[in-house]
């Protein structure tokens, strides 16, 4: 009867009511939705660093916009050598093996594994909390070298200029004050916001993880019979990773 | 017959909830989406309320700028004293009006009230996907009004940069007294609103696509639905937007940032240390929201017609799908045309073209709705009950404010009307009245689904008439001072003396507002009156064909005591030759067969042969069309 009932259910036209078009329970279609309107308000914040990053510019080639790889050069235990973006690869590699660990733990969820579940849910955990730990350090010196929400003293000079120019990777450097100059104003602050923003939002998956981590341990989806709730949870995870590659584009590479 | 079609098998299993209720958890912290709606819709009454007596107060400053009022000192204290309102406050009162009558009444209160009401029962659902966050979002919004209400009392006075807040009346703390703690909580009270509108939004969208009961396929739904679906998207989509923006201005207001403040001079000298910022990010970024907002609060008043019409004419919609494809392309275009707000701010002005040619393509499916609920009364049995009128109403307001928006639209002519009382007039007829008219108008038809209870019909044929013609006397004239120079945001005009002229207009006009919003008292009295008191209602009183009225008087947790029904055909089956009666429920089977699933829903009626005169009139249109374009 069962089966039969399902059999039914299974040739009834997509959209017929009766049944969800796209397979899927409401639970996770609300998730994407609230994912889409995420996306928006990711999208308003770049579109406001990018309107802000142009209304900069002094002419369609020069722009006095300070240059990513001059500021963020900087390795724990590593003082003073000229490393560019190191760390923020070492960053995002974390978190997109975070969502790699996820990808492990949802599969896991599939063959109704508690044990892996709850193994790579932990990894995952893990590595949001790297993630989030490795931006304190990175604000820290950033606000250690006079990062500020309303000033900005990232400009280079020309003799700032010059010897930043002669740079390999590697070298031993040393900021001279006479090296930098003011720049324009919204550079740290958009910085913070957009960052802090996404910071935020690992947060707040780190505590998600955390929770749907206790509750598989504690066997609630094993008795649950399905482990959608991690979906759900890697869905919003994935998300984050991937606003990150935006944010790390925006900031540190172009 | 009807009931031959509700399995009422009760063994059928799923959960009653029977037990007991509390009090709270049934009307405070309740998750029925019968109750929440009730709620929202309460919330609106009251802030539509505190949000008319504003507008009455402000009319009536600027028809008697030089009169004192005890009334003014008695409700406003230190801001009207000796009964003369402050202009700083005066601001504070154009801003919260705006505010609470486009967020609180007309996006909450309409698309809030109805779209919980109305999703679950019109699609044939338990209740919403997840009644849990449908709780959340009443209460968020709650607490918003919470807030919004508390910032009018603080000290300095609420928001006064205009409901649109732009910096750097926003932005800057020391700008004006309304800019200080009053702007803080306004912006907090947006960002509850928002958390709000999304934990609403996304609970409506999932329920529509998800939760639609057997046979109730896409193109069987009723135009409410596909309206409140519309409008949940937009918001969804939207309202980021405007999170964004609002952090940005609380950084810019408390930390420093000045991303919307660029160098200000005050008498040759740089006033500010904040540089580098552009107010004009801020307004694309508003509007973005902004626009998409009107429609927010349009659409689902539209849907709420085009059921209201369709019933009360006893006849089907005219163009189903029309009406449908008219409301995507309604939200499509919605998106991409917020520039229009801004032509005087500058811009392009090839950018400017694009925003205009876009915003004149909205004329098309505005006017598809337009000629569709006309058509649709054409030769209809009509029932002018007060529901019924106030759908007419909002068919009259959205071309009377409709053709402004074709002026407003082009950039030569907006130069010249921006900021004038042209601009005031436009959007109160076109989204404020109609809007407005189309939430009385869903209360006046689901008041019997709400509490069970009718209201009064003669009363609410008395609301309608005084309302109606009060409302073209209040925002009719405001066309001609408008085109007349007359700017908006203007506490009096008695220094500038061509303005002088229209000082009678300005009193007719806040006699007519008085006399408006005293009619309101008969809809209050009416409404509270009827929940108690009022005459029980029958269990389809307006034979009407949806879903909703399958389900018992009384609410029921879980809406109806058996299985769900299931839907055999489209929503507007009206005076089918071919049946007794003049409507076909959705929930009804054919007698031939049974077959409830297949077909689009609208084929299986037997087509209505076409009248003499339908013949005549068809043979003119393509005798006409063939002459436009020259087919011989």
């Amino acid at each position: 009867m069962a089966n039969h009932q399902q059999a039914a259910f299974e040739q009834q036209p997509m959209w017929a009511g009766g049944r969800s078009p796209f397979n899927v329970s409401y639970g996770k279609l609300m998730m994407w939705l609230f994912l889409l309107s995420d996306a928006f308000t990711f999208s308003s914040l770049l579109v406001q660093y990018g309107a802000q990053r142009f209304s900069n510019v002094q002419s369609p080639i020069v722009t006095n916009w300070p240059d990513p790889a001059a500021i963020f050069n900087h390795f724990p235990f590593m003082h003073g050598l000229h490393l560019p973006l190191l760390f923020v690869s070492v960053m995002t590699f974390i978190l997109i093996l975070s969502s790699v660990t996820m990808v492990l733990a949802v599969e896991a969820g599939h063959r109704k594994s508690k044990k892996e579940v709850v193994r790579y849910m932990i990894y995952t955990i893990i590595g949001g909390a790297m993630f989030l730990g490795c931006q304190a350090w990175e604000w820290s010196v950033f606000i250690g070298e006079g990062a500020t929400l309303y000033g900005n003293q990232f400009g280079i000079t020309e003799a700032g200029q010059k010897v930043f120019g002669a740079l390999g990777f590697g070298d031993h450097f040393e900021w001279q004050p006479e090296y930098r100059t003011a720049g324009p104003v919204p550079f740290a602050a958009l910085f913070f916001i957009v960052t802090g923003f996404h910071g935020f939002h690992v947060f707040s998956g780190v505590i998600i993880n955390v929770v749907v981590t206790i509750m598989a341990a504690r066997g609630v989806f094993e008795r649950r019979g399905h482990y959608e709730m991690i979906e759900k949870a890697g869905l919003y995870w994935h998300f984050v990773d991937l606003v990150w590659v935006f944010v790390f584009t925006f900031f540190y590479l172009i | 017959m009807s009931t031959a079609a509700l399995h009422t098998d009760h063994h059928h299993g799923h959960d009653h909830h029977e037990h007991k209720e509390s009090f709270i958890s049934k009307y405070v912290f309740s998750m029925d989406h019968k109750m929440i709606s009730k709620q929202f819709l309460i919330t609106g009454i009251v802030m539509g309320i505190i949000g008319l007596v504003m507008s009455l107060l402000f009319r009536m400053q600027l028809a008697w700028p030089d009169e004192k009022f005890g009334i003014m000192e008695m409700l406003l204290g230190k801001w009207a004293q000796d009964g003369k309102l402050d202009p700083n406050f005066y601001m504070g009162l154009v801003t919260i009006h705006g505010t609470i009558m486009v967020f609180y009444v007309l996006t909450a209160g309409l698309s809030g009230t109805f779209s919980n009401l109305l999703i679950p029962l019109q699609v044939g659902a338990r209740d919403m996907a997840s009644p849990f966050m449908n709780m959340l979002s009443y209460w968020f919004f709650f607490l918003s009004s919470a807030v919004l209400l508390i910032s009018v009392g603080v000290e300095t006075g609420p928001a006064s940069a205009g409901w649109t807040v732009y910096p750097p009346l926003s932005a800057l703390e020391k700008a004006m007294p309304g800019s200080g703690l009053g702007m803080t909580l306004w912006l907090v009270a947006i960002v509850l609103f928002i958390v709000s509108a999304l934990l609403g939004g996304i609970n409506y969208i999932s329920t529509v696509l998800n939760m639609r009961t057997k046979g109730m396929s896409m193109n069987r739904m009723p135009l409410t639905i596909w309206a409140f679906f519309f409008t949940a998207v937009l918001g969804l989509l939207s309202f980021p937007v405007l999170l964004g923006a609002g952090l940005f201005l609380i950084f810019d207001r408390s930390f420093g940032t000045s991303f919307y403040l660029s160098d200000i001079y005050l008498e040759g000298v740089g006033a500010m240390e904040n540089i580098g910022g552009s107010p004009v990010l801020y307004q694309h970024l508003f509007w973005f929201l902004g626009h998409p907002e009107v429609y927010i609060i349009l659409m689902p008043a539209l849907g709420i017609t085009s059921e209201v019409i369709s019933t009360n004419a006893r006849k089907p919609i005219f163009g189903y799908t029309a009406m449908v494809i008219s409301l995507m392309g309604i939200s499509f275009l919605s998106f991409i045309v917020w520039g229009h707000h801004m032509f005087i701010t500058g811009m392009n002005p090839f950018l400017g073209s694009v925003f205009m040619i876009l915003t004149l393509i909205i004329a098309v499916p505005s006017a598809v709705k337009v000629f569709n609920y006309l058509t649709t009364l054409w030769k209809g049995n009509l029932r002018f009950t007060p529901a019924m009128l106030f759908s007419i109403g909002l068919v009259s307001f959205f071309i009377s404010g409709g053709l402004t928006g074709i002026y407003l639209g082009n950039a030569a002519l907006d130069i010249q009307l921006h900021d004038s009382y042209f601009v005031v007039a436009h959007f109160h007829l076109v989204m404020g009245s109609s809007a407005i008219f189309g939430m009385f108008a869903g209360i006046y038809h689901w008041f019997p689904r709400m509490y069970g209870r009718m209201l009064n019909n003669t009363l609410g044929q008395f609301h309608f008439w005084i309302t109606f013609i009060t409302a073209y006397l209040v925002f009719f004239p405001m066309h001609f001072m408008g085109l007349a120079g007359v700017p908006r945001r203007y506490y009096m005009f008695t220094l500038v003396k061509e303005f002088d002229v229209w000082m009678d207009v300005n009193k007719m006009m806040t006699i007519a507002a008085i006399v408006g919003g005293a009619a309101q008292l008969l809809f209050l009295w009416n409404f509270f009156y009827s929940i108690f008191r009022g005459k029980k209602s029958e269990q389809n009183p307006w034979q009407s064909n949806t879903l909703e009225w399958s389900a018992p008087v009384e609410h029921l947790h879980g809406n109806w005591p058996g299985a769900i029904p299931e839907v055999y055909r489209g929503p507007y089956e009206y005076s089918r030759p071919d049946r007794e009666d003049d409507y076909f429920p959705q929930y009804v089977p054919d007698e031939s067969d049974n077959a409830g699933t297949g077909g689009d829903g609208h084929g299986s009626a037997p087509k209505r042969k076409s009248t003499k005169k339908e013949e005549v009139a068809e043979n003119v249109m393509f005798a006409a069309i063939k002459r436009v374009f020259g087919w011989s």
